[in-house]
């Protein structure tokens, strides 16, 4: 179990950040941190690390001080794995000494492991500059679990690939945070991966907790019981079609087209804000 | 050619490769805080660095010999506590050459040090490793390029050194009079041949050295 308490002020691009936020993570739990960019998702991956000092605040794992009364754990004791954004893997040493370099001594069998798991054994040999995105990614997580972590932390690790390889890489997560009984924290704005893996989501809005909760929970705001679904998205475009007038929407990166009457049209105009509903769902 | 006294090009290869060995263990620590550190005091340090880049040698090697000499302060204490005299001797040549040499070997590894992306020391603190174990073992090796070139060009301007050397060493054979020296030394007895002797020497190595340097830079180029 993971329980904190952490303030701490920062002066970044977007001004000042208060960042003050409290919360329980249960053992084995998967926690996504979401929110805008600049509400504090980074800095709080960050605290928990132990890569960046908090002004104020306790942090306890699994019933040990990490942070306590000014004193902290330096980042080294702290027995985490942490998968960084730009994958941080070290140029100079082949993927199999790359998983090594965070392994203990006599941990061998458990690299080998990883290098099967992630699906790296025929580029064990391989540099990081000859490997692709994806490829880097799997390095990036097989490296963060050979130290055995307690606790899993990821920021924003799947950001830069494409969409079917994150639907991938998403399995893989789910798999190795139950394969190694992980308590796993990753910073995400991708609605469809939140879904995906998470158990829970603590939702940042300027530093603090906006919502907390399952994803449905957070996320999901048509009623409970409804059949109907509900998009949130943005008017691209008006323009008439015979008698009825053709909507261009925007809705999750995709471009739906929507059939209207001349009078519904007239109420929207190009970059308006709507809610689109939907009835019935069919298999694709 | 046959009588030139190869006693000076040895001592300056042996001064050459002690300094470049001492500014390895002193200058790499220095590059990698200065690449790091947000101390106040970094601003300072990093002028006092690369201050020898425009200070004329000569005011470097006053400034020694008057802070070396039994005669001051300074001197007198290390005369007194571990018994030795640094004017006019080897160790003293060291000295004023680490001193004189240090921004050529801090400059280019603190300058790439910190063009490193901070996620890789990072990732490393967070497998365990030290500061220092994830300086030596990620970092600099992340540097090779620019580490080799401090190297390079630390033991370079070494051999080049001259009113440095002349101020805290002098000219005595076989103790201080390295290559420089030797050949101002051999212009000053009119023995032409000699001069012409070191002096090609020093320009073949100067050559050889600053080529290999920018094959260096080439390949580390064509690698990243």
């Amino acid at each position: 179990m993971i329980e904190f308490s952490l303030q701490k002020t920062r002066h970044g691009a977007n001004g000042q950040l208060q960042l003050d936020v409290a919360a329980t993570l249960a053992a084995g739990s998967f926690t996504v941190l979401s929110g805008a960019s600049g509400a504090g998702k980074t800095t709080l991956l960050r605290l928990l690390a132990g890569l960046e000092a908090a002004d104020s605040g306790w942090l306890q794992v699994n019933g040990a001080d990490w942070l306590r009364g000014g004193h902290s754990l330096p980042v080294q004791q702290r027995r985490i794995g942490m998968v960084f954004q730009d994958y941080a893997l070290f140029p100079h040493l082949s993927v199999a000494d790359n998983i090594a370099f965070g392994a203990a001594r006599g941990e061998r069998a458990l690299v080998q492991e990883l290098l099967d798991l992630c699906g790296l054994a025929a580029l064990a040999r391989q540099h990081p500059a000859q490997l692709s995105g994806g490829q880097k990614q799997r390095v990036a997580l097989a490296r963060a679990l050979a130290m055995r972590p307690t606790l899993l932390l990821l920021d924003e690790p799947l950001s830069a690939l494409d969409h079917g390889l994150r639907r991938e890489l998403q399995r893989m997560l789910r798999d190795m945070h139950q394969r190694f009984a992980l308590t796993t924290v990753m910073v995400s704005h991708d609605l469809g991966e939140i879904f995906a893996v998470a158990d829970q989501v603590l939702q940042l809005e300027h530093g603090r907790i906006g919502a907390q909760g399952t994803p449905a929970q957070v996320f999901l705001q048509t009623p409970r019981d409804s059949s109907r679904i509900a998009l949130h998205g943005e008017v691209l475009a008006c323009q008439p079609a015979d008698v009825m007038w053709r909507v261009t929407v925007l809705v999750a990166g995709e471009l739906v087209e929507v059939l209207l009457s001349a009078q519904d049209a007239a109420t929207l105009s190009a970059g308006q804000r709507i809610r689109l509903s939907a009835g019935a769902l069919q298999p694709g | 050619m046959s009588g030139l006294d190869l006693a000076p090009l040895w001592l300056t290869f042996r001064l050459a490769a002690t300094t470049t060995l001492l500014l390895l263990l002193l200058g790499l620590p220095l590059a990698a805080w200065l690449a790091h550190s947000r101390s106040r005091l970094r601003p300072l340090v990093d002028t006092l660095v690369a201050m020898p880049l425009v200070l004329p040698p000569s005011v470097l090697g006053f400034y020694l010999l008057l802070a070396l000499s039994p005669a001051n302060a300074p001197g007198a204490w290390l005369r007194e506590l571990f018994g030795v005299n640094l004017v006019f001797s080897f160790a003293g040549l060291v000295i004023g050459s680490v001193l004189f040499s240090l921004p050529f070997m801090v400059q280019p590894v603190a300058a790439a040090l910190s063009g490193l992306p901070p996620s890789l020391r990072e990732a490393a603190w967070t497998m365990g490793k030290s500061r220092l174990s994830t300086l030596l073992r990620v970092e600099l090796p992340c540097v090779r390029p620019a580490l080799v070139a401090g190297v390079v060009m630390s033991f370079a301007h070494t051999v080049g050194e001259f009113g440095l050397v002349l101020m805290i060493g002098g000219n005595i054979p076989g103790v201080t009079r390295v290559a420089s020296i030797a050949v101002y030394n051999e212009v000053e007895a009119l023995n032409y041949p000699a001069a012409h002797a070191y002096a090609a020497i020093l320009c073949a190595f100067s050559f050889a050295v600053v080529l290999l340097v920018n094959l260096l830079r080439r390949r580390a180029e064509r690698i990243a």
